[in-house]
This record gives C-alpha cells, structure tokens and sequence, in this order.
C-alpha cells in the first residue's frame, strides 16, 4: 500500500526499481562487480541477492570486457540483463562489446534481433581519487549511433529511468553520478517508467536558459535561486535523456529566453554542452540573442590534488558567472562590439 | 644457502621502510590529513623486496593500486611518496596522482595505475623495448590476483611467450580481490598454472618468505636476461589491512569479508618478523643491530612525513599544467 510522501534515496531509488523490476520479469537480471557487497555500489543492490538468486544476481570476476559482452549475449538470447560497472572508468575495457556489438548489432543485421541490454556505468570523482577513478565519459557513447544514454538528476527520475532503461529493446546507457546518491526527494512507490528522451523542465524563467545534465541540475537550480536574487529569472531545463536528446523542449524555452548556458559534468570539447551548442546554432539560431555559454569540466584529466579539485569541477558559482556573461555584456565586450561594427561599414 | 650480510641488511631495511610508512599512513588517513585512496601493503613487503633486489637500476617495474611497496623496493625516493599521498606539490606525481600514481622514472619505476591489469601490458611493451634494442634489460610486472580475471593478462602471457619477452609476471595473490575471495573468482587457487599452456615457466612462492621470493627471482631475471624468458611467479601473501585504508574488513564490521581467525593465522606469518627470526638466529646479526637499522628506517620514514606535512598543495592556477592536448 502506497504510502503518502514516502521519500527515497537516489540510490534506493534505483534498488527499488530492480526489486520492481525482478519481480515482474525472470528475464531480468543484474550482473556486474560488488552486487553482493557491503560498500561498492553503495545501496544499489541491496536485498536483490537474497531475494533473487545467485543466477539472477551475478558478483562477477574483474573482467569488465566478458561481463558486458556476456550480458549483450544474454540479452541476444531473451534475457533483460543490466550489467553495471562501479566506475565508468573500467567500462573502458568494455569498448568493444558495447560499441562494436551492441550498438550495431540490430542495424548490421538488418533489424533481425535487438539487444535489450542495460549497460549500467557509474560517475564517481572527487576525493582526490585521481585521473582513472573519476571520469565521465557519457559524451563517448552518446557519439555512438545504436547507443541510448541516459543520466537521471533526480531520484524519482533514476527509479523511472532505470525501468524505462530494461524495458527498452534496445541497448540502453544508464549512467549515474555517486554525487547524486544521497539526493532524497519523494519517490511514488508503484511501478513506473519514464519515457527515453523526454526533459523536464526543473524551473521556469525568462530570462535565459540553464540546460543542465545529470548533477549539473543540482548545481543549475542553486545558480537559478542565485540569480533570482539579483533579479535575473532562469528557465532550468533537464534533458533527462542525452541521446535521444529532446531538443525540442530546449528549443520552446530558448523561443522565451533567447539565451542558452549549458551546464555538464562532461569535458568540453566535443562534449554534451558542445552538441546542444551546435543543435541551437542550427535548428535555434533566429532565437538566440547572445552567444551560448557552456559551463564543463575544463579539458583536461582529473587531477588528485584537493587544491586542483576545487579549480576543476565545476560548480553554481560558474553557472552564475557564465549567466551573467550573457545577461550583461560587459564593457569591453560592448566596445568589442562596436569596433566589429564600424570595421564592418 | 648462504646470503651476503649486505643484501639480509638491504632486504630487512626496504622492508621496514615500506612497513612504517604504510603503518604512519594510518593516522592521516583517519584525520582526513590523507583524502586520496590509499591501499596499504602492509604484509605483503617481502615480494616487493625480493623482486627488486636483484634488479639493476634500469631494468623496469609497472604496478597497480598498491604500489608503494613495489616503488620503495624498486629505489623510488621515501619523501616524494610520502608527499604524493599526501597529495603535495613535491610529490612523485606532483600532487596530481596521489598514492595510486607513483613513478620514479630515474631509477625504472615507469608508473603504478588503478586500473586492474592496465599496466600488464605496458610491462609488456616495456620488455619489448628491451629486445627490439637488444639490452640486457628486463622487465617486472606487477599484479593482484584480482587481475587473472582481465583479459589482457591472457594476451600478455601469450605474446610475452611468443616473442620469449625479458619479463617477469609476479602475481601477489592475496587472496582477496576487494570484497571477494579468491574462490569465489577462479575455480583454481593456483595461479601460477595459467601460464603454463603458454609455454612459460611458472612458479608458486611462499610470498611472506624474502628469501624464497629473492631466490625465484633472481632465478627468473636471469632466465629472463638469457633470453629464455618469461617467467610467471605467483607469490601467496596476505593483506594486513582491508582493501582500502586502514579498515581491516574483518566480518562482523561494515566491510564484512575476512574471517577474524584467518586475518589472525596470516599475522603470524608477518614478512618481517620472519625475517628478524632468521637474521637473529641465521644470518647472525644481533639484536642491537636490527634496532639500529629501525631507528634509522624510523627517522628516515618520519622525516619524509615532515617534508610532506610542510610541503604546498599544488597551486590552483597550475591547474593545466602538463596538459598538452
Ligand atoms: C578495470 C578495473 N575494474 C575494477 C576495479 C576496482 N578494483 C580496484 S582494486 C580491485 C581488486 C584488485 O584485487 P587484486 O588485483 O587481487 O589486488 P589487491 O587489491 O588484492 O592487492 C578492483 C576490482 C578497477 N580498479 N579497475
Ligand atoms: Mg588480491
């Protein structure tokens, strides 16, 4: 029985969508590194073990390239499988399954048999963890044809997503951010899905438009409370889905705005914020009143250093800033601009 | 089998100086001094400084998460360890790697990473340098028993054997790969037979034994040097501590895995006590010697600690340093 304002975890979310999940359909299961352990994926996995079976329920060796291919497999056979990797990192090893195979083995063969597959990658940084321990790679597999790559902000929305996830017949990316875990928010108990490509929008404004991704959202509504104060309303839109992306929803907000900040954990060349850049240049251009911002990871590795951390990720602040770059052109930016114009007579 | 009174003083001092900085790691981790993952090697110092003592300075070692062993042994300086983990701009890795990154190039050591047999093959490429320039050189690999289950581990073997590669592939079973015991990742506990079918010679040490590891490796380096190699070790051993930081992952706690009694049998067979037992009683030295040689590891290890606690955090505006792409 449904109890009225039963608030959940991000990760419990998530635990709870299996549970709903497994016990609707045998031909979902769960297979990847620390599913039957006390700390590495968190709670995520918690009670699936002892309730589901070791068949349904797979900790698995360190061989993230197998795993993964094993679940494509599986999924060619009939099964739902979610292979999860604990970080995105050592999906790495994973490449060619998910890409070479998953991605294309429903086009290549001419739409004879689709992989119902759930490749399930972690973001996980910060704690001084380093270069390889905190990636967030969802940009790569969003540049891959025959990939879905989804990255929830909200709890309800990972429990959703993550439904949507194994009931879609095709390969699906789920990627989370442990930053997000935490996040509690009330989740409705039934069973529900979210449909693959569908934003939301978080906030409503009009002044400008903060599109914002995956733990980005978090960040973009503190810049949006922020520059309410100083009197600058923001429309917060979060694509819930990067590929598919819903441009769409971007587009009618921008039709308001006519200024866009694209805010993504992600690196910045050829990254998400990059994609939705080019997406409102072509298909948005007649809206745009300034240039668009983007606010990324700069382009380069994750250094340890806490020092370095704090310059590297980033944050509200940086949102606030790039909003303000675009609200209100400063001086130099003006004068830039007039002396474009005179050359130009 | 006797041993020079130099190398059971050189064995005995690197293992002391990797067993006190790992145990003066625990106090700045639990302060949050420390924030970077750290994985202790306490108990497992022997294989570390058995391999490396028969190494020449240019010979080559690549490690994993848990290195700081396998760098000390290999000649790696104490006080920039001991500031990369404190993550400082005097650091090995310059504050940017923390305890996962060592490397000390000048003396081989071409870098340690996280990734579970990511290095494997870069050992691999490094004892292929080695043989496409004809040197006497060779190269050591080293991995968990975490790491059979990686692919490239089976690829490495059989190239290595392939092109007989001057590379040493020293396996530290432990036992444990985070939170799962070895029977629960291979059907066999024997790791060293899987190198076999590729027609290398493999070796199944009592890792908590310096003196068994240095004679294996010796053995192997030579082989290795004579073209005749590779040679697969694996060396039985045991984590003092838990997976990460000083948590022993000892069952009943949070990071329920190990049993107290096994955790309890290991201890006893501690590297170092064992050692001491056959300085003392074979390799005649005397007690007042060993204390000696602890009181200068000590200094030497608390010194490193201050030069890390005074050392600056790297500067934020150096934050695209060494980014060329
Ligand atoms: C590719 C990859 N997968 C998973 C992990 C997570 N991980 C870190 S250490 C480890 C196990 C290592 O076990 P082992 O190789 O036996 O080394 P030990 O920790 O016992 O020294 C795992 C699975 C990782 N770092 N890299
Ligand atoms: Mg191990």
């Amino acid at each position: 029985m449904s109890l009225p304002n039963r608030t959940l975890s991000y990760s419990l979310a998530i635990n709870e969508a299996f549970h709903q999940l497994m016990e609707r359909d045998e031909s979902v299961m769960l297979i990847g590194q620390g599913v039957k352990s006390p700390w590495y994926v968190g709670n995520t996995a918690q009670g699936l073990l002892a309730r589901f079976g070791e068949r349904r329920v797979i900790d698995t060796p360190v061989s993230e390239n197998a795993m993964t291919g094993a679940a494509v497999g599986a999924a060619l056979a009939g099964m739902r499988p979610i292979v999860e990797h604990p970080r995105m990192d050592f999906m790495l090893y994973a490449i060619d399954p998910i890409v070479n195979e998953a991605a294309n083995w429903f086009y290549m063969n001419g739409g004879k048999l689709p992989v119902p597959a759930v490749i399930w990658g972690v973001i996980n940084r910060g704690g001084e963890q380093g270069a390889q321990h905190s990636q967030a790679l969802h940009a790569l597999f969003a540049h891959i044809p025959g990939l879905k790559v989804v990255m929830p902000a909200t709890p309800t929305d990972a429990k959703g997503l993550m439904i949507a996830a194994v009931q879609d017949d095709n390969p699906v990316v789920f990627i989370d951010d442990r930053w997000l875990y935490g996040e509690e928010e009330v989740v409705p108990e039934e069973f529900y899905s979210i449909p693959l490509g569908k934003g939301i929008v978080r906030r409503q404004g009009s002044d400008v438009t903060i599109v914002a991704v995956s733990y980005m959202v978090r960040e973009a509504l503190k810049a949006a409370e922020e520059l309410a104060q100083q009197g600058i309303q923001a429309e917060v839109v979060d694509p819930r889905t990067v590929k598919p992306l819903d441009f769409d929803l971007i587009h009618q907000s921008l039709q308001k705005t006519g200024r866009l900040v694209v805010a993504d954990g992600g690196w910045k060349t050829c990254g998400v914020a990059a994609e939705i850049a080019a997406l409102a240049a072509e298909k948005a251009f007649t809206c745009l009143k300034a240039p668009v911002q983007r606010v990324t990871l700069p382009d380069l590795p994750a250094p340890a250093s806490r020092t370095l951390e704090a310059a590297y990720y980033p944050a509200s602040a940086d949102i606030v800033n790039a909003v303000n770059r675009l609200v209100q052109p400063c001086h130099e930016e003006l004068a830039l601009l007039h002396r474009v114009s005179y050359a130009a007579q | 089998m006797t041993y020079s009174r130099k190398l059971l003083q050189d064995l005995y001092a690197t293992m002391l100086r990797i067993r006190m900085s790992e145990e003066g790691f625990v106090e700045p981790i639990l302060n949050r001094e420390i924030r970077c993952p750290v994985h202790l090697c306490s108990g497992e110092e022997a294989i570390a400084a058995g391999v490396c003592s028969v190494l020449e300075k240019d010979d080559y070692i690549f490690g994993n998460h848990r290195s700081h062993g396998h760098y000390l042994a290999k000649g790696g300086g104490l006080k920039e360890m001991v500031a990369e983990v404190f993550c400082r701009e005097t650091g090995c890795s310059r504050g940017r790697g923390g305890s996962m990154h060592l490397i000390d190039p000048s003396c081989g050591m071409l870098g340690s990473a996280p990734i579970v047999g990511g290095t494997i093959s870069l050992a691999l490429g490094a004892a292929m340098a080695a043989w496409v320039r004809g040197t006497r050189q060779v190269a050591v690999s080293f991995f968990g028993d975490g790491a059979t289950g990686e692919g490239t581990l089976a690829e490495s073997l059989n190239f290595a054997a392939l092109k007989k590669l001057p590379i040493v592939f020293v396996c530290e079973n432990n036992l444990y790969s985070t939170h799962l015991c070895i029977d629960e990742i291979r059907v066999s506990r024997n790791i060293y037979k899987m190198a076999l079918p590729f027609g290398e010679k493999g070796h199944r040490i009592d890792g908590n034994d310096v003196l068994k590891v240095y004679e294996h490796a010796k053995q192997a380096v030579e082989l290795c040097r004579n073209g005749e190699g590779p040679v697969f070790l694996e060396c039985l051993t045991y984590r003092q501590r838990g997976h990460v930081g000083p948590d022993d992952n000892v069952q009943g706690t949070h990071t329920d895995i190990r049993p107290a009694a096994e955790v309890k049998r290991w201890l006893k067979k501690d590297p170092i006590k064992r050692l001491e037992k056959y300085l003392l009683q074979q390799g005649g030295f005397t007690a007042e010697e060993l204390q000696k040689v602890q009181a200068a590891i000590s200094r030497e290890v608390s010194e490193a600690f201050d030069f890390a606690r005074q050392s600056p955090f790297p500067a934020k505006e150096d934050l695209s340093s060494y980014v060329f792409a």
